[in-house]
C-alpha cells in the first residue's frame, strides 16, 4: 500500500502548479484551467483522506467539488464569452475596464 | 518481481487471450457492418450493392481495408501536427476500450467491473475529444464547423442517454453488465419489456451519439463536404471510420445488455421453448447450405474458391453450436450459444440504425437540438421518475408489477403526449410572430 | 509493487500534465494536457478504492467540463493571442510567491513525520473492510441519507449556474 503522505505531496505539486499558472497566465481560459487544477488537487487530497480514515465522507465532498467546479466552469466560460464579445481579446489584465 | 509478473501474467492470461481476440477481431467486425450497410442500402433502392470482389462482395472490406492503407497521407501544412495525429487515434482508442467490460456471453468477457455501464458511458464520452480535436486541429472552416457542432450534439443527447440507461439500472440495481443480465435471466423478461419508454430514448439518442442519419449533421454531405474529417486522408480516415462502426457496435451491445437481455435466447425461462436451442446451429447450418448452392452459380473458379471457403468458415461454426460436447465443456458451449445470441441482437439493432438512414431525411441542426432538449431529455426526466414510482411501489407497497408498470407507463405517455402538444404551440406562436 | 507501479506512473502523469497545463502557449494544448491530467487523477483515484468517483471524474470532469473549455475556446478562435506575451508582469513575484507556498506545505508534511503518533500518516493506510455492496452503494446511500441537504444545495446552485450561464451568452446583457 502506498502511504497516504504520498498522495498528499501529489497534491500539492498539482495544487502549487495551479496557483502559479493562476497568478501568471495572462489567457483567461488557461487560468480557469488553472482553477480546475486546482480543484482536482483538492479532491487527490479529499479522497486520500477517505480511505486514510476508512470513511467514504470524502469520496462524497469530492462529488460535491466536482458539481462546483461544472457551476464554476460553465459561468466563467460564459462570462468569457460574454467579454469576447465585447472586447475581442481574452488576456486577463486587459479587463480594466469598470464600465465601457 | 519477476515472480510477481508470473502471477499477475498467469491470473489474468485469458483476460489477455479475449482482449487479444477482441483487438483482432473487431476492425474486420466493423468492416463487414459497412459491407452490411451498402448491401442494405443497395436493397433499399433496388440495386445489388459491391458485386466485384468476392462472391457478392464478400471480400469487399479487406479490398477497402488496403485501398485505405496504401492511400497517400496527407496532413494539411498548418494543421497542428501533434493533435491531428492524435485526434483518430484517441477515437478508436475510446470505441475499443468500451468492449472491455461488455458480455458477449456467460464466462466471455475481458472484465467483470462492478461499475460495468458506467466505465463504458464514461469511456464513450471521451471519444467526443477525437472528434472535437480532429476538427479543430485540420485549420479548416468545415471541419470546425463539424467539430463544434458535434461537440454540441453529442454534449446534449449523452444527458438522455445516461438518463434511460438510469431507467433500466433502476430495475437491474447493479452496474455490473454480467448482473444486469442475470438480473433479466432471473426475473424472467427483458428490461425492454418493463421500461420501452427508455429503450426508445435510448435508441434515438444512440444514433445522435454515433453520428449516424438522421442525425449526421456533424458530418452532413450537402453542407459540411465532411465535416470534422474533411481534411484526413489514408489510413487515419479509415481509424475514423473504424470508430463510428466500432461505437455503432458498442451503443448495440450496451442497448442489447441493458434492455433485451444480452446473451439469453428468447424465452430463456421457459422449458417450453427449448427446442430454439437448436436455432443457432440450425441458422449457420442454413447459410453453410446457401453458401454451398450459390457456389456452381459463381463467375469464374476464383470466386467459386472464394464461396466455398466462406461455406467453409459457416460450417466450421456450425460444429461447436450443433456438437454435444462432453459434460465438462457445458459451460463452454453456453458461452458459445450466448455469443451467437448476443451478436444475432447486436445485428439487429444495427440494422435498425441502418434503416433509419435510408429512411428518415436529415435533420436541420437547430431541429435536432430541440428534439433534444425539448423532447428526449424532459421526457427521459419523467420516464425516471416513473420507473422509480413503479419499483417503490412493486418493492414498497406490494403492488402488482403489471399493474405499477401499466399505471407509471400511462402517466409517461401521457407527459410525452403534453411535450408534443407543447412543441406543436411553441411552433405555432414562432410562425405567428414571424408572420 | 502493481500498485506501487501504477502510482507512480499516474502521479508522474498528473504533475507533468499540469506542468504543461500552466507553460503551454497554445489554449488547446493545454486543455489537452489538462485531460492528461484529469485522466491520471481518476487512475489515482482507482489506487484508492474509489472506482465510482474514477468514473464520475472522467465523465464529468472530463467529459462534460473538458468539452466545454474545448469548446469555448475554438468559438473564441484567436490566433492573436498565440503572438502575445504569455505571462503577466508579476510573474516573477508570483513564481517566488508559489514557490514559497510549496515549500511550506512540503516543509508542513515533512514535519508532520517527526511529530505524528507512530507516524501514523507515513504509514500504510487502513483498507475499509470490503462489505457486500459496493463503492457506489455506499456513496450513494451516504449521498441520500447523510448529505441531503448539501446534496439539494448542489442542484441549486447548479441550477442557478444554468441560469447565469444562459444570461451571460445571450447576445446583449
Amino acid at each position: 500500500m502506498i502511504p497516504t503522505s504520498h498522495y498528499l505531496v501529489v497534491s500539492l505539486l498539482l495544487f502549487t502548479t495551479g496557483v502559479i499558472g493562476v497568478l501568471t497566465r495572462r489567457n483567461v481560459i488557461i487560468v480557469l484551467m488553472s482553477i480546475e487544477l486546482i480543484l482536482n488537487a483538492v479532491n487527490i487530497n479529499l479522497v486520500a483522506f477517505s480511505q486514510h480514515l476508512a470513511s467514504l465522507d470524502g469520496q462524497v465532498f469530492a462529488i460535491f467539488v466536482i458539481t462546483d467546479a461544472a457551476a464554476e466552469a460553465a459561468v466563467g466560460l460564459g462570462i468569457i464569452i460574454a467579454f469576447f464579445r465585447n472586447r475581442q481579446t481574452l488576456l486577463a489584465d486587459e479587463m480594466d475596464l469598470l464600465r465601457w | 518481481m519477476i515472480q510477481e509478473a508470473y502471477f499477475l501474467l498467469s491470473k489474468y492470461i485469458w483476460q489477455i487471450v479475449d482482449g487479444l481476440v477482441i483487438v483482432a477481431i473487431f476492425p474486420l467486425l466493423a468492416g463487414y457492418v459497412v459491407l452490411l450497410e451498402r448491401k442494405v442500402m443497395a436493397d433499399m433502392q433496388a440495386r445489388l450493392g459491391p458485386m466485384r470482389v468476392g462472391p457478392h462482395g464478400l471480400l469487399q472490406p479487406l479490398a477497402d481495408a488496403v485501398k485505405l492503407m496504401i492511400k497517400e497521407d496527407i496532413i494539411p501544412e498548418s494543421a497542428d501536427r501533434a493533435i491531428f495525429w492524435l485526434a483518430p487515434v484517441l477515437s478508436v482508442f475510446a470505441g475499443m476500450l468500451s468492449f472491455a467490460a461488455i458480455p458477449v456471453g456467460p464466462g466471455f468477457l475481458i472484465a467483470d467491473m462492478n461499475i460495468g455501464l458506467l466505465f463504458i458511458f464514461a469511456v464513450s464520452s471521451m471519444g467526443i475529444f477525437g472528434i472535437v480535436l480532429g476538427g479543430w486541429a485540420s485549420n479548416s472552416h468545415y471541419s470546425l464547423m463539424g467539430a463544434l457542432r458535434s461537440s454540441a450534439q453529442l454534449v446534449s443527447y449523452e444527458v438522455a442517454v445516461g438518463m434511460a440507461m438510469v431507467s433500466g439500472l433502476l430495475l437491474a440495481g447493479t452496474l455490473s453488465m454480467k448482473d444486469i443480465v442475470e438480473y433479466q435471466a432471473h426475473s424472467g423478461f427483458w428490461l425492454v419489456f418493463v421500461a420501452p419508454v427508455g429503450f426508445v430514448i435510448y435508441l434515438i439518442g444512440s444514433v445522435a451519439e454515433t453520428n449516424r442519419a438522421p442525425f449526421d449533421l456533424p458530418e452532413a454531405e450537402s453542407e459540411l463536404v465532411a465535416g470534422y474529417m474533411t481534411e484526413y486522408s489514408g489510413f487515419r480516415w479509415a481509424l475514423y471510420f473504424l470508430a463510428e462502426y466500432s461505437n455503432m457496435v458498442v451503443v448495440g451491445s450496451v442497448a442489447t445488455t441493458l434492455f433485451l437481455g444480452g446473451w439469453l435466447r428468447p424465452f430463456a425461462g421457459t422449458h417450453a421453448m427449448d427446442f430454439l436451442d437448436f436455432a443457432p446451429p440450425l441458422v449457420m447450418l442454413g447459410v453453410t447450405g446457401y453458401c454451398v448452392y450459390r457456389i456452381p452459380k459463381q463467375t469464374g473458379w476464383d470466386q467459386k474458391f472464394i464461396m466455398a471457403i466462406f461455406a467453409g468458415i459457416c460450417f466450421v461454426v456450425t460444429v461447436p453450436l450443433a456438437v454435444v460436447l462432453a459434460p465438462g465443456l457445458a459451460a463452454w458451449k453456453a458461452g458459445v450459444h450466448g455469443a451467437f445470441w448476443f451478436i444475432a441482437k447486436v445485428m439487429g439493432y444495427v440494422y435498425v440504425f441502418l434503416w433509419a438512414r435510408f429512411t428518415f431525411p436529415r435533420y436541420r441542426f437547430d431541429q435536432l437540438m430541440q428534439v433534444g432538449w425539448h423532447y428526449l431529455i424532459p421526457l427521459s426526466i419523467v420516464n425516471v421518475m416513473g420507473v422509480a414510482t413503479a419499483v417503490v411501489l412493486h418493492r414498497e407497497a406490494g403492488w402488482n408489477p403489471v399493474v405499477s408498470i401499466g399505471v407509471t407507463l400511462v402517466v409517461t405517455m401521457l407527459a410525452a403526449l403534453w411535450l408534443v402538444r407543447a412543441g406543436e404551440r411553441r411552433e405555432q406562436t414562432a410562425l405567428k410572430s414571424a408572420a | 509493487m502493481t500498485n506501487e507501479i501504477l502510482f507512480y506512473f499516474f502521479a508522474g502523469l498528473a504533475v507533468l500534465g499540469g506542468v504543461l497545463v500552466v507553460t503551454m502557449r497554445n489554449a488547446v494544448h493545454s486543455a489537452v494536457f489538462l485531460i492528461t491530467t484529469l485522466l491520471a487523477t481518476a487512475g489515482l483515484y482507482l489506487t484508492l478504492n474509489a472506482e465510482f468517483l474514477f468514473v464520475v471524474q472522467i465523465i464529468l470532469y472530463v467529459g462534460g467540463i473538458m468539452v466545454l473549455f474545448v469548446f469555448v475556446i475554438m468559438l473564441v478562435n484567436l490566433d492573436v493571442a498565440l503572438h502575445q506575451v504569455q505571462f503577466n508582469r508579476q510573474t516573477w513575484v508570483a513564481g517566488l510567491l508559489s514557490f514559497a507556498l510549496l515549500a511550506e506545505l512540503l516543509a508542513a508534511v515533512a514535519l508532520a513525520r517527526s511529530y505524528g503518533e507512530e507516524n501514523w500518516l507515513f504509514a500504510a493506510p487502513h483498507v475499509p473492510t470490503v462489505t457486500a455492496e459496493g463503492n457506489t452503494e455506499q456513496i450513494g446511500r451516504l449521498l441520500f441519507q447523510n448529505y441531503v441537504i448539501p446534496f439539494e444545495i448542489a442542484s441549486i446552485l447548479l441550477l442557478v449556474a444554468l441560469v447565469g450561464a444562459v444570461v451571460m451568452g445571450k447576445k446583449r446583457i
